[in-house]
């Protein structure tokens, strides 16, 4: 018996070992393989969660036109680029910040030429249609004890707020303090772009700062307070076919139809605003 | 050794087969158990492997650990306290098994365990949340409780209560009848019967229920995230700093997996020597 164990152990032991340097090794190496069913009519997008809709209509548009089968993995920007990283076998991927896009470019996933800024997205104050905290500015936002949801700070809606924060600081409308005393107020970080949505939809949160995009597709459930662009961010979303793509020609084309008229007309109507417009 | 003892009191001698050198077919059914083993070992291994020392013991230090750890200790501890206030009462109930609401009962208690956490927390923030069905209530009374470090040990209580209870309930079972019948013909009150016989008899249960169930609250990530949110040293647990982490620094989410890896594994060994010293005093 002792035996058996002390057998296993060494082999559990050896497996841990070897398994993880040659693992690593063929994922940068070797090109993915095809892991996905459907071959290579499949394509599978990599999308950041605050592209859900415009991406679900997208693909389904290009579906129809190529008859292939489009497979959307929505998730935070961040996360998603992780698992590029870590070998995902994804063929095209849309992220909400250049930053990420970068980090893949750093680490051989995507050509260095081959990300684009396909749409542009800005900040937007939500409520819950009550306002339970009777806010109706921006300044409103710095009352102590209001219960305030926004993405991660870490996150890339998170950098954009603290981007807008900042400029508001910067002003005398809203005061050097302005920043700190909106961060106090922060009750939650959630995850993604669409946690903070609900929380404040459900009436939970006093207010959360999102995306305009998110704002519009949840117009019946909660009240804005726009931002003006003298304050407000410009997230730039980059999209680009990865390196490792087992069907490289049909994720060009894909990202050519986000870039296309109609692609763009498809994404202006879920309130994006257009690449390269002021 | 533990088998022979129980058997040779309650069944007539079996004689059981001799199981001194395993044969080629013990050999091959050992190498049918590995797959199974290597799935649970493999992966836990390999956040040791990813993870070396000195990354580990310079994350210890870092205030976003701290933090996650102090909280999670704190709040699976009055989890625990809240299972043992609340659940005692409600395994001492299931186990009698006389009520019709019995089986209704019985099933509640269980279904925790089977919901993926997120419903959980999902069905907490309608029921306990401002705008839930209780909100109204609770904020008469000046409560608010989503976002708070009290929503995290309600979410814990609601998952982790089910593991204290069910154990805790097949202890009482255990007890023999006729004890309690002898008490009561001393003239032991029925809270004498419990705290003198019931509980002294079924105190491995109701350990192994603690342990239990205080594993399952300091692991509680789903319900928590919806229910209480995400905020540093309020209600962001281990788990919740784990799943940031991954997106942000993936040393503090080993870190904090490695902690709880070897907590975990602490408790669960804890478990196993209440089981076997206690055993045959049965």
């Amino acid at each position: 018996m002792k035996k058996w164990l002390l057998c296993l152990t060494a082999l559990i032991w050896l497996a841990g070992c070897t398994s993880i340097p040659s693992n690593s090794a063929t994922q940068t190496s070797d090109p993915a393989s095809p892991l996905f069913p459907g071959g290579e009519r499949t394509l599978l997008v990599f999308a950041a969660t605050s592209l859900t809709e415009a991406f679900t209509e997208l693909s389904q548009t290009f579906e129809a036109q190529m008859g292939t089968q489009v497979e959307l993995n929505f998730a935070n920007a961040n996360t998603l680029s992780e698992q590029i990283l870590q070998g995902a076998p994804a063929d095209v991927f849309a992220s909400a910040a250049p930053k990420f896009m970068d980090k893949l470019v750093e680490n051989g996933k995507v050509d260095a030429q081959a990300g684009e800024i396909f749409a542009r997205n800005q900040l937007i104050v939500i409520l819950p249609r009550r306002n339970p905290a009777d806010l109706e500015t921006l300044q409103d936002l710095a009352k102590p004890g209001i219960k305030l949801v926004m993405g991660a700070k870490e996150g890339p809606q998170g950098e954009y707020v603290e981007g807008f924060l900042d400029k508001a600081s910067a002003s005398a409308n809203f005061g050097a303090g302005y920043k700190d005393a909106v961060y106090s107020n922060v009750v939650s970080y959630e995850s993604t772009v669409k946690g903070v949505v609900n929380k404040v939809a459900l009436g939970e949160a006093d207010a959360g700062i999102v995306f305009v995009t998110d704002a519009k597709s949840a117009s019946e459930k909660v009240l804005t307070i726009s931002i003006p662009d003298a304050f407000n961010v410009v997230a730039e979303y980059p999209i680009a076919p990865l390196k490792n793509s087992s069907n490289p020609q049909l994720a060009r084309q894909f990202v050519d139809f986000v870039l296309s008229p109609e692609g763009q007309q498809i994404l202006a109507k879920y309130g994006f605003l257009p690449p390269d417009g002021d | 050794m533990n088998i022979e003892v129980v058997t040779e009191k309650t069944l007539p001698r079996l004689r059981l087969p001799q199981v001194s050198r395993p044969g080629w077919f013990g050999r091959l059914w050992m190498l049918a158990v590995l797959p199974a083993l290597l799935l649970f070992t493999i992966p836990i291994l390999t956040i040791f492997l990813r993870l070396s020392l000195s990354d580990f013991i310079h994350s210890l230090r870092q205030e976003a650990v701290l933090q996650a750890v102090h909280l999670s200790l704190i709040t699976s501890f009055i989890s625990l306290l809240g299972i043992i206030l609340f659940g005692t009462p409600a395994a001492y109930y299931l186990y009698r098994r006389r009520s019709r609401l019995h089986w209704l009962a019985d099933t509640l208690v269980d279904l925790p365990t089977v919901l993926p956490p997120a419903v959980a927390g999902v069905a907490l923030l309608l029921a306990f949340g401002r705008e839930g069905l209780f909100g109204p209530l609770l904020r008469s009374w000046g409560i608010s409780l989503p976002f708070t470090t009290a929503a995290v040990v309600l979410a814990q209580m609601f998952i982790a209560a089910p593991f204290y209870i069910r154990s805790a309930s097949v202890g009482f079972a255990a007890v023999d009848c006729e004890l309690k019948h002898a008490a009561a013909l001393d003239g032991a009150s029925r809270w004498q019967i419990f705290r003198y016989i019931v509980l002294p008899m079924s105190a491995p249960a109701v350990l192994s229920g603690c342990i239990l169930a205080w594993s399952r609250a300091l692991g509680e990530f789903g319900a928590t995230l919806i229910f209480a949110g995400n905020l540093a040293g309020r209600t962001r647990t281990m788990p919740l700093a784990i799943y940031i982490g991954f997106e942000t620094n993936l040393e503090v989410a080993l870190t904090l997996s490695a902690i709880l890896i070897l907590v975990s594994s602490f408790a669960l060994l804890m478990l196993k020597v209440v089981i076997k010293n206690h055993l045959p005093a049965n």
